[in-house]
């Protein structure tokens, strides 16, 4: 697979001709290891995630959902060394197998919500735990949002519950540019690095619109508060920090390629670079359809990409135009009118996307919406389907699983069950596009993280413990 | 799917011209009555002058000249135990949000019907999802006490049913620690003095006599709550807060009370039902969001149902635009664990008894014409509502939201701009 290195470590490793080499494509983890010779370490928090121990896993009788437009109809799925081993009918079990009946159920892709606060805006939603976002300045492009992660959030528990194997947690929206987000295993552990989806590339939040000039421009009561103030201020501030980043990035390339003295470094910068590199993948907070085309036309002034738009209320009204750029959009199934960016959402933004050929996400933004995204999913399907945009489900299934995994840079290993991905297996008590159903079983790289119908497999974080309702069914 | 009833064209069209008003039949695969009379299988619902005439099989005769309309599933209308919809039109906008009054110097006398507006978009979305009435609560402003709620119908009319000063809102626990000046002492010290006041209305008013909280016209608009005359509706969550509550009203039997939110009813379901207090539940609300919903879970409605406390269920996260998710919720308390009826009466039949609204929520002969014909099981996240009667009009199925959709179904408009695409 492609591998992505930090665009810094990369130029350090073409000055410093380490003994890993330049070639800049490897089948080894993406993010180049820290080797002395570097001049700073551009994987300072590796994930420590390995996968659980786990013996094969057979499982039988399933309709089974691929996650790349396939339904197989009495299906068997083996998950076997964490990885989806083969998928059909009638397949064999090894030796040393759990086999698993499915006889009336479903299986699917792990769940990936690509828009979570988990962790940064924590149960309790005490004043302690406001970590989601660093308001301080519109461009903090410096604050990466695993540092304000806390692991004990009990919402990643029901999160499992609903499915989901893999999300995203990115930094709030006051800000222009809010941060790194981070990609994430759904899998409890005590540290931040042991939920990290290892070698996953990094992300940049950024945000349009309402949030930035109210946060700033109206900020501590005072008007004006401070920039941006509007719309044009929001555009001002995006140009002037990749006019710095792109002086950066010249710097730093320069450096690479003649030596001399180098330069001083800038958290904020390193992560505007690394975008402009391609390696950082721009994830932008933006609801109306006219910001949206203007931070399209944004992206090429500077030369990088928007990977997704999230929320993208007004997706529906230029899906023609997201179509022909490449951006997904993350969306809700039918929040709306919530404020006025928010006042043109319609419950077939979802499908209206996909119909157009553009990549339709459906995520969450809330630890009880991330609980049942397959329910979100299903209301946008029909929706969809009243309207004479008539979608298969297996190939709805692409809204939850493989279009978010896209949007991470982590499609080649997850999002669907071809044999040799990761095995991020979701079992259904029957159909996942009905209220009723709901996950029994849940695999994440094939070890079993959750199970309905076993206390013994259900986590409970240290913050639950020795609280009223300690370990019930929640 | 919409038809005449031809039982002889001719005398269907004497009948529609001779009649006063159009009779309508509403025939379902499924009829759920909220009735003794359950679901009915092939069943039909006559409806005429704004009321249900008749609810039977449908082999039963049917008028002559009906309008007839076929459905999977046809239900009472629903009703919102706890809404917003229709005094916010855009909630981050104040100059369109009527729900909250922070600069205000009255409390208690605030009257949320005073900020109605049928125009409302969300008043539409509601009646789309099947949702025909509405109980609409103030959020509190610079005390516990938010002021008056109503219930409205959607039609979205200007003569729109509004039941006034239904309900007194009241909030408790952290919500009204912090609004009494923060802690429960401060709110419980304010409850009690301000019920005093009211109850002491207007004679410690007369001669410039002021009160403890309560200023003169906030105690006259808390005096029949506090006098057993009108019902109190408390958000409280945690089983502690829900207790003081219930002590409360052990010792004031002649109030009537009703709580929203309770996340720990669960824990002190017995006890509520033993008072019969009636619960009006978030079904969605399962983390630990504070310290006062440590034992939330997703069982709550069905262990509280099972318990035989009244229950309601609605959509508490955006009760203003999306209220009409209060069916995807039931579904899921009925995924864990409530019985199905009661999930659909949680919906109908118990908002319609905590807010003594005789004859809505249910399809019955004499009941009220509020009907929904639905593609589905109401429950599912799949259906949709096909049609809406209101008082026994058909609504118009159209919002703002259908309009924008169709404007942009197919993007292929190049020869001209998408402004003059008039759905």
């Amino acid at each position: 697979m492609m591998i992505r290195r930090n665009w810094v470590a990369l130029a350090a490793a073409a000055i410093f001709l380490t003994a890993c080499g330049g070639s800049g494509e490897s089948d080894g983890p993406a993010i180049k290891p820290f080797t002395p010779n570097e001049p700073f370490d551009p994987d300072p928090y590796p994930s420590t995630y390995e996968a659980f121990p786990n013996a094969p896993v057979l499982i039988t009788n399933a309709t089974i959902l691929d996650g790349e437009g396939a339904k197989i109809d009495n299906g068997s799925l083996l998950l076997q060394d964490g990885k989806i081993s083969a998928i059909g009918a009638d397949l064999e079990a090894p030796e040393g197998s759990t086999v698993i009946d499915a006889s009336g159920r479903w299986v699917t892709p792990g769940i990936i919500d690509n828009h979570s606060h988990l962790g940064a805006y924590p149960s309790p939603s005490v004043s302690a735990h406001q970590d989601g976002n660093e308001i301080s300045g519109p461009v903090t492009a410096e604050v990466w949002v695993e540092h304000g992660i806390w692991p004990q959030d009990p919402g990643f528990d029901r999160a499992l519950a609903g499915g989901v194997t893999s999300l995203q947690v990115l930094p709030g929206s006051a800000n222009l540019f809010g941060g790194r987000g981070i990609t994430l295993k759904n899998v409890p552990a005590r540290t931040v690095q042991g939920m990290k989806f290892p070698a996953a590339p990094y992300t940049l939040k950024m945000a349009c619109g309402e949030n930035p000039k109210r946060v700033y421009g109206y900020g501590n009561g005072s008007i004006p508060g401070g920039a941006p103030f509007s719309r044009m201020g929001n555009m001002a501030g995006y140009r002037t920090a990749w006019i710095k980043a792109a002086e950066y990035k010249r710097k730093w390339d320069k450096y690479s390629a003649e030596g001399g003295e180098m330069p001083a470094r800038d958290l904020e910068l390193d992560t505007l670079a690394g975008v402009l590199a391609g390696e950082i993948l721009v994830h932008m907070h933006c609801y109306r359809a006219d910001e949206m085309a203007q931070i399209m036309d944004l992206s090429k002034e500077f030369g990088y990409k928007v990977t997704a738009f999230h929320h993208a209320v007004e997706s529906y009204k230029i899906a023609d135009k997201l179509a022909d750029y490449g951006a997904c959009s993350s969306m809700w199934a039918d929040w709306w009118g919530f404020k006025m960016e928010a006042y043109d959402g319609i419950p077939e933004n979802i499908p209206m996307v996909h119909n157009a050929g553009a990549c339709a996400i459906v995520h969450s933004d809330s630890d009880i919406g991330i609980q049942r995204l397959n329910q979100e999913a299903a209301k946008a399907w029909a929706d969809g389907k009243r309207v004479g945009i008539d979608v298969p489900i297996e190939e709805a299934w692409e809204w939850l699983s493989l279009n978010p995994a896209k949007s991470l840079g982590i499609d080649a290993r997850t999002g669907s069950l071809k044999p040799g991905k990761m095995a991020d297996v979701v079992i259904w008590s029957g159909n996942p596009f009905s209220v009723y159903t709901k996950a029994d079983q849940v695999f994440i790289d094939g070890a079993l993280m959750y199970d309905r119908t076993d206390n013994a497999a259900r986590p409970v974080r240290d913050f639950e413990l020795g609280q009223p309702g300690e370990g019930d069914m929640k | 799917m919409i038809r005449k009833l031809m039982a002889g064209a001719a005398i269907a069209v004497v009948a529609a011209f001779g009649a006063s008003a159009q009779t309508y039949v509403v025939e379902g695969k499924k009829v759920w009555t909220g009735t003794d009379a359950g679901t009915i299988e092939n069943g039909i619902v006559v409806i005429r002058n704004g009321t249900i005439m008749a609810v039977g099989p449908s082999t039963m005769a049917k008028p002559e000249g009906a309008e007839v309309i076929s459905a999977e599933w046809v239900t009472p209308g629903l009703i919102s135990a706890f809404s917003r919809t229709g005094i916010i039109e855009v909630d981050a906008e104040d100059s369109t949000n009527d729900a909250v009054a922070a600069m205000s110097g009255f409390s208690a006398s605030l009257d949320a019907s005073d900020g109605f507006n049928p125009d409302d978009t969300a008043v539409d979305v509601s009646r789309l999802g099947g949702v025909t009435r509405v109980a609409v609560a103030p959020q509190p402003s610079t005390n516990l006490f938010a002021g008056q709620g109503f219930i409205a119908d959607t039609s979205g009319a200007q003569d729109t049913d509004l039941k006034e000063e239904a309900f007194t809102f009241i909030t408790l626990g952290e919500g009204g620690a912090g609004l009494a000046g923060g802690s429960r002492p401060a709110a419980w010290a304010q409850l009690r003095a301000a019920f005093d006041d009211a109850r002491a209305y207007p004679t410690r008013y007369l001669a410039g006599g002021e009160g403890d909280v309560l200023s003169r016209r906030d105690a006259e608009a808390l005096a029949p709550a506090a006098r057993g005359r009108q019902l109190i509706l408390i958000d409280a969550r945690s089983a502690t807060d829900l207790n003081a509550v219930m002590d409360l009203a052990e010792s004031n039997r002649n109030l009537t009370f009703a709580i929203l939110g309770a996340d720990e009813g669960w824990r002190v379901a017995d006890r509520l039902a033993k008072l019969k207090i009636p619960v009006i539940v978030d079904g969605f609300a399962n983390l630990p969001a504070s310290f006062s919903q440590l034992a939330a879970t997703q069982e709550n409605a069905a262990r509280l149902d099972a318990a035989g406390v009244p229950v309601a269920i609605v959509n508490l996260d955006d009760s203003t635009h999306l209220a009409r998710l209060m069916t995807q919720i039931a579904g899921n308390a009925v995924a864990n664990g409530m019985d199905w009826d009661d999930a659909m009466k949680a919906l109908t039949v118990t908002p319609a008894s905590i807010y003594g609204l005789s004859g809505y929520g249910i399809l019955a002969p004499g009941a009220h014409a509020d009907v929904v014909a639905w593609d589905g099981d109401p429950l599912e996240v799949t259906t949709n509502a096909d049609a809406v009667f209101i008082d026994g009009e058909p609504q118009e199925m159209r919002s703002r939201q259908t309009e924008l959709r169709d404007r942009y179904l197919s993007l292929d408009k190049e020869d001209r701009p998408y402004a003059y695409v008039k759905p």
